[in-house]
C-alpha cells in the first residue's frame, strides 16, 4: 500500500518537498545542540524541562485521542466511525513518532537512550513512558495497517487483529495517565502535585485530538475525492464539547482548592501564570488568551446551531486547540517550574534553535501523518471507487 | 534472468574486492600496526595490574569493570590474579606508568578506529616524558 | 577477582588484615600503591553518613572556604550565567532555604542570613525513584545518594523530582567555559570533569570517605572553626553528629515531604 505515498498531485509534492526542508533546517539546528549542549535551549537549573517536553505531554494526548474513534466503533458498533477509525489511528501513530523524537532531543546524551532498556528502573515513571508509548505505536501500526488493507482487498481483517483492538483501548487511557504520573508524584511541586492531574490531562486530549481530527477530515474532504462524512464531524463535535467541558470544571477543581485553602505553596503557580510572580508575568498574556479560546470554545461547541454550522464548528475547535496547547505546551510545563523549590523565578523563554528543532520533529510527525493519510485515503477513494 | 553472467561476474569481482584484507600480501601494504610505547617508568615495574595478553586484548573489559566495582559498588581496590592488591583508577592507577597518552593509548585506538570517552571526563595526564 | 564488597567493608572497618578471609594480605606496591591512609579508617565504617551544619558557628567567609574547598576537590568549574551554573555546596537567604518555616517576625539574626546548602543524601530519596536507568541511586552500605555519569542519560528526570534544587546540569561543556573564571581548571588532576550532557551533585566526597578522610567541606570548615560541619554515622548512637543532634535542636529541609534529609542545621 505503500506505493500510494509515491503517487501523488504537484500539490501533494509540494507540501512533502516542504516538510522535507523544515526537517532539514530543523536539523541544522539539531546539530549544534548536539555539540553544544542544551545549552543552546532556553532551559536552566530551575526550569530543568521546557519546550520539548510540553510537546510531548502534548502529543501524548492527541495520540490518546485516538481512541475517541476506535471505542465508539468496535465498543459501542457505532457504525459511522468506520469510516475514520484509521484516520484517528493514523494521526495516533504520527503524534507517538513526535513525542518519541522529542523525549530524543531533550537528552543530554541522546547516544545513551538505550541504558533505559539495559538497566531499567521499573519504579522509574519514564521508564514506563518509554515502554507503553513504544508499545502503543507498534498496536496502532499493526492494527491500522491490517485493518487498511484487509478493507482494499475487499476481506475481513484477520481475527487475530480484534484482541489487538481491545487491548489498543484501554492502552490509550494508560499513556496519558503514565505521562500524567511524570509530573504528579514529584514531591514540592505543588502544580502537579494533584490526584485530578491525570483526568485533567485525559479530559484535555480528548478534546483537543478529536478537534484536530476534524480539521483533518476537512482538510481531507478538500482536497481528496473521499468524504469523512459530515455525521461523522458532528459525533466527534459533540465528543469535543464534552471533554472540553471536563476539562474546564477540572481546571475550576484545581482552582477552588488552591484558593480556598489559601494555601501560598498551591496558590503561588497559578499566581505566577495568571497575575504574574514579583514582576516575572511573560505567561499572563498566554494564560488569558487560552481562556479567552476556552470560553469561545465553549460557547460555539456547546450551543447546538454553532456546533452544528461546519464554520462556527471549525472555529470551536481550533478555539479548542489554542487554549490546550497554551494550557499543557506552555503553562503546564514553566508554571509547574516557577517559582523554584526556593521560591525563586528564573525565566524561561524557549530560544531560536530549540523552536526550529520543535518544528523539525512537528515536520517529521506531520511527514509521517501526510504519507499515512495519503495511503489511507487513496485506498478509502479506490475502495469506494470514486477516483 | 536478463544478462545473468553480467550480473555473476560482477559479483564475484565485488566479492574479490571486499575480500582485499585477505588477498596475499595485504600486510605489505597495510599501514603498520602500531606498537605501544612504555614509559621509563613501565618498563622497570615490568608487569602491568595483569599479564601483558590479558591486558593488550581484555583491558577495555576490564576497565569496565573497574568503573562499575568504584562507582557502583564502591569497591576501590584491585587484586589480581598473582593476589597484589591495587587502586583501581584509570585517572591514576594506569597513568601513574603509562603517562604518555598519545603514545600508549591513542595511536593504536587511531588505528583501530575506536575512540572511547574515557577522556571526556577522566584527565589526560601531561605529557612531559 | 575483585575484593568482595563485604570483604572490604569488613577489611576497611576494622582497619586490619584478619577479616579478609585467607592468603590475601595488603602487600604495598610501587604502581598503583595503597595508600597508607587505608589503616586509618574509622570512617569508611559508617552506614548511614549525615551533617551537622551549626549555624551559630558559621559565617560568610567559612561558607565561603567550604564552597570553594568543595568545588576544587571535585573540578566544578565557575559559570557566570545563574541558569547553566554547577553547584555542590552553596549559600542561600534563610527565607528561601526553609521556604515553609518563614513569617514575618523571624529574628533578625536570620533574616536574610545566608545558610550552607548541599545534597541532603535523603532517607527516602525522590530523585532515585524517578531514575530511568538507576543512574542514580542510593547506596546500601552508607546511604550516600551516588551519581553514575557514565550511565546518565541527561533526561533531568532527577532535578524535576528533587525538591531541594541540589541538582545540576551540565548544560555545556564543563571544560571549555570561561577560562578567566577558572584559570587553572582542572583544580584537582586525581578527580575527573564531568562531560556535556549529564547531571550532577555532591557525593558527600564518597572518593574521600573510601581512604578514611572527612569530607573536602568538613576539614576546610574545621581548619578555621572546630564544629563548624560535624561529619559522621547517624546509626552510631556514640557518633558525634548523633551527640549534637541529641544535645541542640535542628531544623531539616522541607520535613513534611518525607524525603528524609540527612543534613541537620543548628540555628
Amino acid at each position: 500500500m505503500l506505493e500510494k505515498a509515491i503517487q501523488g498531485s504537484r500539490l501533494y509534492w509540494g507540501w512533502v518537498i516542504a516538510l522535507l526542508a523544515f526537517i532539514g533546517i530543523g536539523f541544522l539546528f539539531y546539530l549544534t545542540q548536539y555539540f553544544e549542549g542544551l545549552k543552546v535551549t532556553g532551559m536552566s537549573r530551575d526550569v530543568s524541562w521546557g519546550f520539548y517536553i510540553a510537546q510531548l505531554t502534548y502529543l501524548v494526548g492527541v495520540a490518546a485521542s485516538g481512541v475517541m474513534v476506535v471505542l465508539p466503533f468496535y465498543l459501542h458498533d457505532y457504525k459511522a466511525f468506520g469510516r475514520i477509525t484509521i484516520l484517528g489511528e493514523f494521526v495516533a501513530i504520527s503524534a507517538v513518532v513526535m513525542c518519541i523524537l522529542f523525549v530524543l532531543v531533550d537528552l543530554g546524551k541522546p547516544m545513551r537512550f538505550l541504558n533505559v532498556l539495559l538497566y531499567p528502573r521499573p519504579n522509574s515513571v519514564l521508564f514506563w513512558d518509554a515502554t507503553v508509548l513504544s508499545i502503543y505505536l507498534l498496536l496502532n501500526l499493526i492494527i491500522g495497517w491490517n485493518v487498511l488493507s484487509s478493507e482494499r482487498k475487499g476481506i475481513h481483517y484477520p481475527g487475530w487483529v480484534k484482541p489487538l483492538i481491545y487491548i489498543s483501548i484501554p492502552w490509550a487511557f494508560s499513556i496519558h495517565t503514565v505521562t500524567a504520573f511524570l509530573y504528579s508524584g514529584l514531591p514540592g511541586r505543588h502544580y502537579w502535585l494533584t490526584a485530578i492531574l491525570a483526568a485533567r490531562f485525559l479530559s484535555s486530549a480528548f478534546c483537543s485530538g478529536p478537534a484536530l481530527l476534524i480539521l483533518l477530515c476537512m482538510i481531507v474532504r478538500k482536497f481528496t475525492r473521499f468524504d469523512p462524512g459530515t455525521k461523522q464531524m458532528r459525533t466527534l463535535a459533540v465528543i469535543v464539547t464534552y471533554a472540553m467541558i471536563f476539562n474546564v470544571f477540572f481546571f475550576f477543581l484545581e482552582i477552588f482548592t488552591a484558593f480556598y485553602s489559601q494555601i501560598p505553596s498551591h496558590m503561588v503557580h497559578f499566581q505566577f501564570l495568571f497575575a504574574g510572580y514579583e514582576g516575572h508575568g511573560r505567561l499572563v498574556p498566554w494564560m488569558w488568551t487560552a481562556a479567552f479560546f476556552a470560553l469561545v470554545s465553549l460557547i460555539l461547541l456547546i450551543n447546538p446551531t454553532t456546533r452544528k454550522n461546519e464554520g462556527t464548528m471549525m472555529v470551536g475547535c481550533v478555539a479548542v486547540i489554542i487554549a490546550t496547547w497554551i494550557d499543557k505546551g506552555l503553562g503546564l510545563l514553566i508554571g509547574g517550574f516557577t517559582p523554584n523549590p526556593f521560591e525563586r523565578v528564573t525565566d524561561y523563554w524557549p530560544t531560536l534553535t530549540e523552536f526550529m528543532i520543535s518544528v523539525m520533529v512537528w515536520a517529521i510527525g506531520l511527514f509521517v501523518l501526510t504519507v499515512l493519510f495519503k495511503v489511507a485515503v487513496s485506498v478509502k477513494e479506490e475502495v469506494e471507487g470514486v477516483t | 534472468m536478463y544478462d545473468g553472467w553480467k550480473i555473476l561476474v560482477g559479483l564475484i569481482i565485488g566479492v574479490i574486492l571486499l575480500a582485499y584484507p585477505f588477498w596475499p600480501d595485504a600486510e605489505k601494504w597495510a599501514a603498520k600496526t602500531p606498537e605501544p610505547e612504555l614509559t621509563a617508568k613501565a618498563q622497570e615495574a615490568k608487569v602491568c595490574v595483569e599479564p601483558k595478553s590479558y591486558i593488550r586484548t581484555q583491558h577495555m573489559k576490564l576497565l569496565d569493570q573497574w568503573r562499575d566495582s568504584v562507582v557502583r559498588d564502591g569497591i576501590r581496590q584491585y587484586e589480581n590474579s598473582t593476589g597484589k592488591v591495587y587502586d583501581i583508577s584509570l585517572q591514576n592507577t594506569c597513568i601513574e606508568c603509562h603517562s604518555n597518552k598519545t603514545k600508549f593509548c591513542d595511536q593504536c585506538h587511531t588505528y583501530a578506529g575506536v575512540d572511547p570517552f574515557c577522556w571526556d571526563c577522566h584527565i589526560e595526564p601531561e605529557e612531559n616524558m | 577477582m575483585g575484593i568482595k564488597r563485604r570483604d572490604f567493608l569488613k577489611l576497611a572497618g576494622l582497619s586490619t588484615l584478619i577479616g579478609l578471609g585467607g592468603k590475601t594480605a595488603f602487600q604495598l606496591f610501587a604502581p598503583g600503591e595503597l595508600e597508607a591512609s587505608i589503616k586509618e579508617v574509622p570512617l569508611t565504617a559508617g552506614t548511614k553518613w549525615g551533617m551537622v551544619v551549626d549555624m551559630t558557628k558559621m559565617d560568610e567567609h567559612l561558607m565561603d572556604k567550604c564552597i570553594e574547598a568543595c568545588h576544587r576537590t571535585h573540578n566544578v568549574p565557575k559559570i557566570e550565567n545563574p541558569k547553566h551554573e554547577i553547584k555542590w555546596i552553596w549559600k542561600e537567604a534563610y527565607e528561601h532555604t526553609f521556604p515553609g518555616q518563614h513569617h514575618d517576625y523571624v529574628t533578625e539574626k536570620y533574616e536574610n542570613r545566608n545558610f550552607l546548602l548541599l545534597c541532603n543524601h535523603c532517607t527516602n530519596p525522590p530523585c532515585c525513584r524517578v531514575c530511568p536507568t538507576k543512574a542514580t541511586w542510593k547506596r546500601e552500605q552508607d546511604g550516600i545518594v551516588m551519581m553514575d555519569q557514565h550511565r546518565c542519560i541527561g533526561c533531568r528526570f532527577c532535578m524535576a523530582a528533587c525538591p531541594y534544587g541540589v541538582r545540576s546540569f551540565n548544560w555545556g561543556d564543563p571544560r571549555t567555559m570561561d577560562e578567566a573564571l577558572n584559570p587553572d581548571f582542572p583544580t584537582n588532576r586525581e578527580y575527573p570533569t564531568r562531560a556535556v550532557g549529564v547531571v550532577e551533585k555532591c557525593n558527600f566526597c564518597a572518593e574521600r570517605l573510601a581512604k578514611g578522610q572527612y569530607p573536602a567541606c568538613v576539614e576546610a570548615a574545621n581548619e578555621i572553626r572546630k564544629g563548624a560541619l560535624t561529619f559522621g554515622d547517624l546509626d552510631a548512637p556514640d557518633s558525634e553528629v548523633r551527640k549534637l543532634l541529641h544535645e541542640h535542636y535542628t531544623i531539616i529541609r522541607k520535613p513534611e515531604l518525607g524525603t528524609g534529609p540527612n543534613i541537620f542545621y543548628i540555628v
